[in-house]
């Protein structure tokens, strides 16, 4: 008899989203070759010319589904599914699972299959998307495709890459451009992706249970002190470069007024943070049902923090497109000021029609 | 009253059935058990164990694995390899006539011939499932949005059979008149053959991932909900416009797999907890042939005369159930 049982109930996935030549492989064996313990089952696309030291490699040609019940988002990477059925055969073999997609792939899909495959769900667990991007070339790409915007709009961790090839000052506007896009992901500089793995992995992003803060992450000074100690030797010495676009945005700041000749332009991300005090669960629930069946085909992430009247709970709030999961986390503490806070990344949402029906769902 | 004789495997129990002479349990590690008058594991794949399939006369087991071979076994410490495609996972085989097999990786299907030639059959999607008509060296696809049909010894035109979606699974009816294909949201589907009519059954709270024909091909009986679901294919219409019949229910556990016997109106009824249930047809009447474990029962089989029942879990329990003393 095997010792599955003793195994843990959900295998912990990352994903690794990145343009062709920015350094995903180059992470992705930083992560294999680094001495952890751990053992990966690595899925990739195709076999690259750089070659990927790992015992379990399975190469997989991405397979999109559509689900049959009418909604156009609601597809899943059928070769995962697959894949991840497979590997579970085995599953006494690994320890995490890692998916590095194509540089052009659309990152949804890979997530929603965490959700929406109930076999895979019971399985595995969707940890981070982290999205590698090349200092030197993400400008361009996301101006020329909506793929790039989307990989930058999706990811929990940004790692921004080939550092040493571009100037301060254009690297302050990678992080800017990035930054309008994306204000919720932890951003990292790198150079060939030396990072500490630990920055990467077991990110919890789609945990509800981790969801802790909806801060955009540029706001806390020190470029996220709160995760590296003081004898932390990563790249500390860029931050004091990067503070000097804090002055533009302010905490309710949507983070578009820099980017106004994007107004116009049908691939622009924006994304949304909505604030109010108490909410009505009877208002709440219905709204967010209506936007998500409406609008989910450009509501790329969705998380929150909410406060329903008379419930002592934080109620935490996580999404993807069509997919919506909510739970209560735990008792809002003394000290802590009861406010719901929503924060939407999408495309063409009409964020006006947004803002003003979620202010109807406060409670009275 | 049944007794359960427990094999040792290490792994998740792939496929779990009889050849002429033995019992064999393939785990996803990658040993195969076979018992039969003593016990012996062989090891043919370099790492895991993906699919296995006993060929048509029971006397060997073709398997594959992630080390892109396919492997046949006899059980008596004989395996040939039988092909190798360097690199690819082979998770689907199928067992034709006269020896032939089917097997695939990704998009592409392959039928090796007894004399040892192969020929391909690409397809524009990944290939779901792979079966042999029960007569004749036709060979079903299924995959996005439908299945084709190859005569695989000629080159006659393919049939395509059509259907939105994604088919996974696919079987034929004992008398070759209907192709059945599990599909990945939580339905059946099936097409009459003579004139291609689709069928849909749906209503399955799960996927499903096992059938079993029952004897003379009466029933087609599914895993995916909290009850064995047996689908009547006698008549001229199938299963349309007619109820299935609901097998072994239980409230706290979904049937993940199932097993017709081969001559009653009975089946083996595996469910998510590891317990195994033999229902009557007729009358739903339960035997327990084994209490819940530690896994999901993920392979269940008869042998030819239906007086011993092989099972394997997905937490790599395994046995075998005799209703005879």
């Amino acid at each position: 008899m095997t010792a599955a049982q003793d195994a843990p109930a959900q295998i912990p996935v990352t994903v690794l989203t990145g343009y062709l030549g920015a350094g995903k492989t180059t992470l992705l064996n930083r992560i294999l070759t680094e001495n952890h313990g751990q053992r990966y089952a690595v899925i990739v696309n195709e076999f690259g010319e750089v070659g990927i030291d790992n015992d379990l490699l399975v190469e997989s040609d991405e397979e999109i589904f559509e689900m049959n019940n009418g909604c156009i988002c609601c597809t899943v990477r059928g070769d995962l599914i697959r894949t991840v059925q497979n590997l579970m055969k085995r599953r006494n073999a690994f320890d995490a699972i890692i998916v590095e997609t194509t540089g052009v792939a659309d990152p949804a899909p890979v997530a929603q299959t965490f959700f929406m495959d109930d076999d895979v769900r019971a399985k595995a667990r969707l940890d981070a998307v982290v999205a590698v991007v090349d200092a030197r070339h993400v400008l361009k790409r996301l101006e020329d495709t909506e793929e790039a915007e989307d990989q930058v709009a999706f990811a929990d961790v940004i790692l921004i890459n080939k550092t040493d090839l571009v100037s301060e000052q254009q690297l302050a506007e990678v992080e800017a451009r990035i930054r309008s896009i994306n204000p919720y992901a932890v951003l990292h500089r790198s150079e060939r992706c030396g990072i500490d793995i630990a920055k990467v992995l077991d990110r919890g992003a789609f945990d509800l249970d981790r969801i802790l803060s909806l801060d955009p992450h540029f706001l806390q000074h020190g470029h996220h002190a709160d995760e590296c100690g003081p004898d932390c030797d990563h790249d500390h010495d860029h931050h004091h470069h990067g503070h000097d676009h804090d002055h533009e945005c302010g905490p309710d700041c949507d983070h578009d007024h820099h980017h106004h000749h994007h107004h116009d332009d049908p691939h622009s991300v924006k994304s949304i943070s909505l604030k109010a005090g108490d909410l009505d669960p009877n208002m709440f629930f219905p709204w967010i049902n209506q936007i998500t069946q409406v609008q989910g085909p450009n509501i790329l992430r969705m998380k929150g923090i909410l406060a329903f009247k008379g419930d002592p709970q934080r109620y935490v709030i996580q999404g993807v497109h069509m997919i919506v999961e909510g739970d209560h986390q735990r008792d809002w503490k003394e000290d802590e000021p009861r406010e719901s806070r929503l924060v939407f990344i999408g495309r063409d949402l009409n964020w006006d029609v947004l803002r003003d029906s979620f202010q109807a769902c406060a409670a009275e | 009253m049944p007794t359960i004789a427990p094999v040792d495997v290490d792994g998740f129990v792939v496929r779990a059935g009889f050849l002429k002479d033995c019992v064999f349990f393939a785990s996803g590690e990658g040993d195969i058990v076979f018992s039969g008058q003593g016990e012996r594991t062989e090891r043919p794949h370099k790492a895991g164990l993906l699919a296995a399939e006993p060929v048509r006369d029971g006397a060997g087991l073709i398997t594959s694995g992630d080390d892109g071979r396919v492997f046949l076994s006899d059980g008596d410490g004989s395996c040939e390899c039988l092909a190798e495609r360097p690199r690819k996972w082979i998770d689907l085989v199928a067992a034709g006539p006269s020896g032939a097999i089917a097997f695939a990786s990704g998009r592409t299907a392959w039928v090796r011939f007894p004399d040892g030639r192969e020929k391909e059959f690409s397809n524009d999607t990944a290939v779901g499932g792979l079966a042999f008509a029960p007569k004749g060296m036709r060979l079903a696809v299924s995959h996005y949005d439908g299945a084709t049909l190859y005569w695989a010894g000629t080159d006659g035109a393919p049939v395509k059979l059509t259907w939105k979606g994604a088919h996974l699974g696919v079987s034929f009816s004992p008398d070759g008149k209907y192709l059945v294909t599990a599909m990945q949201e939580n339905a059946l589907h099936g097409w009459r053959l003579s004139d291609g009519q689709d069928m849909r059954m749906t209503g399955y709270p799960g996927k499903v991932k096992s059938f079993s024909w029952s004897a003379k091909g009466r029933y087609l009986a599914t895993s995916g909900a909290n009850a064995a679901i047996l689908w009547p294919f006698f008549g001229k219409t199938g299963p349309m416009g007619q109820s299935p019949l609901q097998l072994g229910a239980r409230g706290d556990a979904l049937v993940t797999a199932v097993a017709c016997h081969p001559v009653e109106d009975v089946a083996a009824v595996g469910y998510q907890d590891g317990m195994i249930m033999m229902c009557r047809f007729e009358d739903n009447a339960e035997v327990l042939l084994r209490r819940p474990g530690n896994g999901p029962v993920s392979s269940l089989d008869w042998d030819g005369d239906g007086t011993r029942l092989a099972f394997g879990t997905e937490a790599g329990e395994a046995g075998i159930v005799s209703l005879q003393d």
